[in-house]
C-alpha cells in the first residue's frame, strides 16, 4: 500500500500502445488523420462537383446540333434575364416566400403551446408528432396530397358536405390564386408546400420560444403589460430569430423543389422543374448550370438577411 | 425549468385549438395513405374508401418490379448509411474539442448538402459523373446519399461526445489502455445509442430520397423513383398506396427509435455529477 507503483515507460508496450502516445503527443497529426476521410470525400465529390457545375454553366450549348461544346461563354447566365426564363424565377421566388410567410403563421400557434404550455409527457408528445411528419417520406406525402386533391377526393368530400362549394369556387375563381380545380390551382401547389415544409418551421420557433425565460414574462406582467402587450412587445420580438431561422427551410426547399410543381398545380415550370427539364429532355447542362446558380444566389442573399436577424443563433 | 406562475395559466381555447389543429393537419395526410392502403376500390381515390380488404398487400409484394425497387433501395440505404456512419463519427471527432483555423468552413461543408436544394447536389454530382465519363447507376446514387447523410450522423455523435466527458478518455489511456481499447471499451459504449440513432436517420433520409437520386440514378429504380413513375399510371393505385405506406412507415419508425435512444441526459457523463 505504501509503496508507489512504477509506471510502465511510454515507450514499451505493444505497437498500438505507442501509436496511441505518438497521437497523444502530436495532436495535429490526431486531428488530420481524423478529418483527412471527411475532408477527401467533401472536397473532392461535393464541393468539386459544385465546382464542375458552376463551370459547365460557362460552356456553350449549340441550339441546332443539340451540342455541348467548351467554348466559353455567358451566353448562359444573360439568358437568364429573357422574360420567359425571369418569369419562372419569379415564380418559384413569389411562391417560396408566400410558402414561408403562411408557415410561420400556421407553425406559431403550435410552438407557442409546445414551448408554453406542454411539460413533460405531453411536451415529448408534441416533440414526436411534429418530428414524424417532418421524416415521413417526402414522395408519399406530395403523392398523399395529389390523393386528397383529386377530383371526387377527401379534400372534395368535405367541401360538399360542409356546404363550401359556391367559397371555393369563389376562390379558385381569383386570378393568380385558383385554377380550375384545387389539384391544378396555385392555391392546392402552395397547401402542399406549406404541408410539407411546416414541421421544419415549428422546431426552430419552438427552441427559439424554450429558451425565452419566464422571468422576462413576469416581469413585463409586473410592469403592468397586458397579455396581449407582452406578446406583442417581448414574445413575438424574441421569437424573431426562430422564424428565421425556420424560413431558411421552407424559403431554400421551397425554391429548389420540382417534384410538387410537377405533381399539384397549373402548368409552368419552377427553377426546379426547369433545371430537370433543360439538362434530361433538351440535353442543355450549361443552361441547368446557369439556372442552379439562381437559388444559389438568391439563398445566399436570404441567409445574409436572416443572419441580421439572429437566425444562425438559433439554428 | 418553467416556473409554477406560467404553467398554472391555462392556454387559451384560440390557442389550444389552432395547436391540436395545426397537429391534425400535419397527420391527416398521413392517416388517408394509411387508410387508402385497404381501400377496396382499384382505380378510384374516391373518399370516403368503399370497404376493407388486405388483398393489394399481397398483390404489391409479388409484383417483381415493387420487390427490385425494395432491394435496391434498402441496399442503397445500408451502404450509404455505413459510409455516413463512418464519415460522420470522424468529423465530430475531429471537431468537438479542439479549435483550428477552417473549422467553421468545414462545419458549413458539412451542412451544405442538406442546407442547399437537393437538386443542386443531384445536378453537380451528374454533371461531375458525366465529365468524368462514370456511367450513372447504383454506385453514383450512394455516393449521393453518402454525402447528404453524414451532416445526421455527425450532429447526433458530436452532441454526445459533447455530453461525454474528456477525462474518461485520458483516465483509459492512464490506465494502461491503447487507443484501439479506448475506443472500443470507453468510446464506443458511449457514443453507442447516439451511433445507431445517427444510423437510423440516415438510413430513413437514404431510403426516401428522389430528388438527389433523380440526376444519379441512370436507369436504375429505387423505390421512391418506382413510385414517382407509378404516379402517371392511375390503373396501379392500389398497388402504390401499398407502396406508400411501407414506404412512409419505413421513415417515420426511426424517428421513434432514434428519440428513445438519445432522449434525457442532459448531464456530462463522468463529469462527476456536474
Amino acid at each position: 500500500m505504501n509503496s508507489v507503483t512504477v509506471p510502465q515507460t511510454p515507450a514499451s508496450g505493444s505497437p498500438l500502445r505507442r501509436f496511441s502516445n505518438l497521437l497523444y503527443r502530436r495532436p495535429n497529426l490526431y486531428l488530420s488523420l481524423l478529418l483527412v476521410p471527411p475532408l477527401l470525400w467533401f472536397g473532392a465529390i461535393y464541393l468539386g462537383s459544385l465546382l464542375t457545375l458552376l463551370w459547365q454553366g460557362f460552356y456553350t450549348f449549340d441550339d441546332f446540333t443539340m451540342a455541348v461544346t467548351p467554348d466559353l461563354t455567358l451566353a448562359n447566365f444573360t439568358a437568364l434575364f429573357q422574360p420567359s426564363n425571369f418569369d419562372i424565377i419569379l415564380r418559384t421566388l413569389s411562391m417560396a416566400i408566400v410558402v414561408s410567410i403562411a408557415s410561420a403563421i400556421v407553425a406559431f400557434p403550435i410552438a407557442y403551446y409546445m414551448a408554453r404550455y406542454t411539460s413533460g409527457k405531453t411536451k415529448a408528445f408534441f416533440y414526436i408528432a411534429v418530428m414524424m411528419p417532418m421524416w415521413a417520406s417526402y414522395i408519399v406525402k406530395a403523392y398523399a396530397w395529389t390523393l386528397l386533391l383529386a377530383k371526387g377526393g377527401v379534400a372534395q368530400w368535405f367541401v360538399q358536405h360542409l356546404g363550401l362549394e359556391p367559397v371555393l369556387q369563389l376562390v379558385l375563381g381569383i386570378p393568380g390564386v385558383g385554377g380550375s380545380t384545387l389539384s391544378t390551382s396555385h392555391l392546392g401547389r402552395f397547401m402542399v408546400f406549406v404541408y410539407i415544409w411546416l414541421p421544419f418551421m415549428i422546431l426552430p420557433i419552438q427552441a427559439s420560444l424554450e429558451r425565452l425565460p419566464p422571468s422576462l414574462l413576469q416581469a413585463s406582467a409586473d410592469l403592468g403589460a397586458k397579455p396581449r402587450q407582452t406578446f406583442m412587445q417581448v414574445i413575438l420580438p424574441l421569437s424573431i430569430p426562430g422564424i428565421a431561422a425556420g424560413s431558411i427551410f421552407t424559403f431554400s426547399l421551397t425554391l429548389g423543389d420540382f417534384i410538387v410543381p410537377q405533381l399539384v398545380g397549373p402548368p409552368g415550370y419552377f427553377i426546379g422543374s426547369m433545371v430537370y427539364a433543360q439538362q434530361g429532355a433538351i440535353g442543355n447542362m450549361p443552361m441547368a448550370a446557369a439556372f442552379t446558380l439562381v437559388p444559389i444566389v438568391l439563398i445566399a442573399i436570404y441567409l445574409s438577411i436572416v443572419k441580421r436577424l439572429g437566425a444562425f443563433d438559433a439554428l | 425549468m418553467r416556473s409554477d406562475a406560467s404553467s398554472q395559466d391555462r392556454a387559451s381555447l384560440g390557442l389550444r385549438i389552432a395547436a391540436w389543429g395545426g397537429l391534425m393537419f400535419l397527420h391527416f395526410p398521413i392517416l388517408i395513405i394509411f387508410l387508402y392502403a385497404f381501400n377496396t376500390e382499384d382505380a378510384a381515390f374516391s373518399f370516403p374508401p368503399k370497404g376493407f380488404t388486405l388483398k393489394w398487400i399481397g398483390v404489391a409484394f409479388s409484383r417483381p418490379d415493387v420487390l427490385e425497387a425494395i432491394k435496391l433501395s434498402l441496399q442503397i440505404a445500408a451502404i450509404a448509411t455505413l459510409i455516413a456512419m463512418v464519415l460522420g463519427t470522424l468529423a465530430s471527432a475531429a471537431l468537438y474539442r479542439r479549435d483550428f483555423f477552417g473549422k467553421q468552413g468545414i462545419s458549413l461543408m458539412l451542412i451544405l448538402p442538406i442546407a442547399l436544394p437537393g437538386i443542386i447536389t443531384g445536378i453537380a454530382l451528374l454533371a461531375t459523373f458525366k465529365t468524368l465519363g462514370i456511367e450513372p447507376g447504383m454506385f453514383t446514387i450512394i455516393v449521393g446519399h453518402a454525402t447528404f447523410c453524414v451532416v445526421i450522423v455527425y450532429n447526433n455523435v458530436i452532441a454526445r461526445l459533447r455530453r461525454t466527458s474528456y477525462s474518461l478518455i485520458e483516465a483509459s489511456m492512464d490506465l494502461g489502455a491503447d487507443g484501439w481499447q479506448t475506443f472500443r471499451y470507453i468510446v464506443l459504449p458511449n457514443l453507442g445509442s447516439a451511433l445507431l440513432a445517427g444510423g437510423m436517420l440516415a438510413f430513413a433520409l437514404s431510403f426516401d430520397e428522389i430528388i438527389v437520386t433523380t440526376f444519379t440514378a441512370g436507369h436504375e429504380r429505387t423505390l421512391p423513383l418506382w413510385l414517382l413513375n407509378q404516379l402517371s399510371r392511375p390503373r396501379d393505385v392500389p398497388v402504390t398506396n401499398v407502396v406508400a405506406m411501407l414506404v412512409m412507415m419505413v421513415t417515420m419508425l426511426p424517428i421513434l427509435g432514434a428519440y428513445y435512444l438519445t432522449r434525457g441526459g442532459e448531464s456530462v457523463a463522468g463529469s462527476g455529477g456536474k
